[in-house]
């Protein structure tokens, strides 16, 4: 949801033709009460120890900005579980950057509100998995449907701009038009309507969260619909999943190009799901300056322009236009992150696409009982699941 | 479920009304673009000097008249109000000023 790519166009070229980040997203740690089925974060999070000290995150926010980095999410995980997020806010007001929360709203207490809004917190972006208590509930694994509305009521007494999110899959895709309903109720400025995209947990429960196409396109209708009764009270994003393309999306506005990603440990990343690409030796914050992570290292450097492209990338004459789409996804369905996304129907293995496609449609939108069950984000399962995937980081 | 009607023809700022900066807008000046933006959650407009400076002036205390005329006075230009109302009136429709205060 953003017009970065305005932006970006006219950005300064720094050094060597690359411009600066404008997206600094540092994910405070991957501690989280919620357990989501379609988690973005690495299914061996588990597996990563030793979160960031204060200093060590000011020092990160003092070297983004330096950089040129304007926009700021602290993410997570659940952001709200570090104690220290006030005083991370508050530099980074001080240093000028455009401050964005992004929480489950477990924990967003009236006082930590009041903590936020004097340390000069810009923006809230509140999740929910759905307009209905129980489907809420089940999505995340938690009872949290009533906290979350207690929640946003509070968001809006302290007056904080509010995005409400929700991620959007095969369960809730029905009850789009009641999700919009909720975040008018709410006064949302905002409403992100983000299609699941199938990385990290996600990927691993697609089966059960992938849609039909007409769940899709009927969703798409309504949120046509709202659009054009509710105006400039809410501003509704609705973000297509890519499967139901036949060319990939310019993801991330190119690899090392807007977007710089700090994991918990301080491995810093070219995109939320980067970790999940083997071959791929990501930097750490701890000991490297952030300048040198983002101009010099492997990492950002490897998919940046078009000299890593294969076929048919390399002859394509869409190539500036999508910059061959996602390495996450080239990587989980084709084994290479250097081959095309296999979304573009030009791709040798967009049959690949098709076929999950083919079996949403004969899964159908009904939910059945002998349905494989959900995988959700929780300690063990992230445990279990990294001894059956080869993760390199 | 709205009790506005949003469909209504928006009404044309006229000299008189005073806008100001829609509160969910931070407009700053950003070295590493050489240029003010706007920012929002979650997104940036960069903005050109000419759009800058007619939305550093709306601070919802000047009418559209007083700040063509600061500006005129500033830029030592005449005949600026056309591309000033055009430009508040766009700026409003983006949601990033407010008509009047």
């Amino acid at each position: 949801m953003t017009d970065l790519s305005v932006a970006v166009q006219h950005a300064k070229a720094d050094r060597a033709g690359i411009a600066p980040p404008l997206w600094l997203l540092a994910e405070l740690t991957y501690r989280c009460p919620l357990h989501c089925a379609f988690c973005y974060n690495p299914v061996n999070y588990a597996e990563q120890r030793g979160e960031l000290s204060t200093d060590e995150w000011l020092r990160v926010l003092r070297e983004a900005r330096a950089l040129g980095a304007a926009q700021l999410g602290f993410s997570g995980g659940e952001p709200l579980l570090r104690d220290d997020l006030e005083v991370l806010v508050g530099e980074a007001r001080k240093l000028g950057f455009y401050t964005n929360l992004i929480t489950s709203g477990v924990g967003l207490t009236d006082k930590r509100l009041d903590a936020l809004k004097e340390n000069g917190l810009d923006h809230i972006q509140l999740s929910f998995q759905d307009s209905t208590q129980e489907l809420n509930d089940f999505l995340s694994s938690t009872k949290t449907f009533d906290l979350k509305n207690r929640v946003a009521r509070a968001i809006k007494a302290h007056d904080f701009p509010m995005v409400l999110n929700c991620v959007l899959h095969r369960y809730n895709l029905p009850h789009v038009d009641k999700i919009i309903d909720m975040a008018l109720a709410m006064g949302a400025e905002y409403l992100e309507l983000a299609n699941t995209q199938y990385y990290g947990w996600a990927h691993q429960n697609r089966a059960q969260l992938m849609p039909t196409e007409a769940q899709l396109r009927e969703a798409e209708a309504v949120v046509e619909r709202y659009r054009k009764e509710i105006g400039n009270r809410c501003k509704i994003f609705f973000v297509v999943p890519d499967y139901y393309e036949t060319r990939p999306k310019r993801c991330m506005n190119g690899w090392g190009s807007v977007f710089l990603g700090v994991a918990p440990d301080g491995a810093a990343l070219p995109c939320h799901s980067a970790r999940s690409l083997p071959g791929l030796t990501f930097p750490n914050v701890r000991d490297t300056p952030l300048a040198d992570v983002w101009y010099e290292s492997d990492a950002f450097n490897r998919f940046r322009g078009f000299d890593w492209m294969k076929e048919p990338c390399r002859s394509c004459d869409e190539k500036t236009h999508d910059l061959g789409g996602c390495r996450c996804q080239a990587y989980l369905l084709t084994q290479d992150p250097a081959n095309a996304d296999p979304v573009c129907d030009k791709s040798p293995h967009h049959e690949k696409v098709v076929r999950v496609v083919r079996e949403a449609a004969q899964r159908g939108a009904a939910l059945t009982a002998d349905e494989q069950p959900v995988i959700f984000r929780n300690d063990a399962n992230s445990r279990r699941l990294a001894t059956e995937v080869t993760h390199k980081d | 479920m709205n009790d506005t009607n949003p469909n209504a023809p928006q009404r044309a700022p006229d000299a008189t009304s005073k806008p100001k900066l829609n509160r969910l807008f931070r407009l700053q000046f950003e070295p590493a673009q050489d240029a003010h933006v706007l920012l929002y959650p979650e997104g940036m407009v960069k903005l050109n000097q000419s759009a800058a400076q007619i939305l550093l002036r709306c601070d919802g205390t000047r009418d559209i008249a007083a700040i063509v005329a600061d500006l005129e006075q500033t830029f030592n230009a005449t005949g600026l109000a056309p591309e000033v109302e055009t430009f508040i009136a766009h700026a409003i429709e983006r949601g990033w000023l407010e008509p009047s205060a």
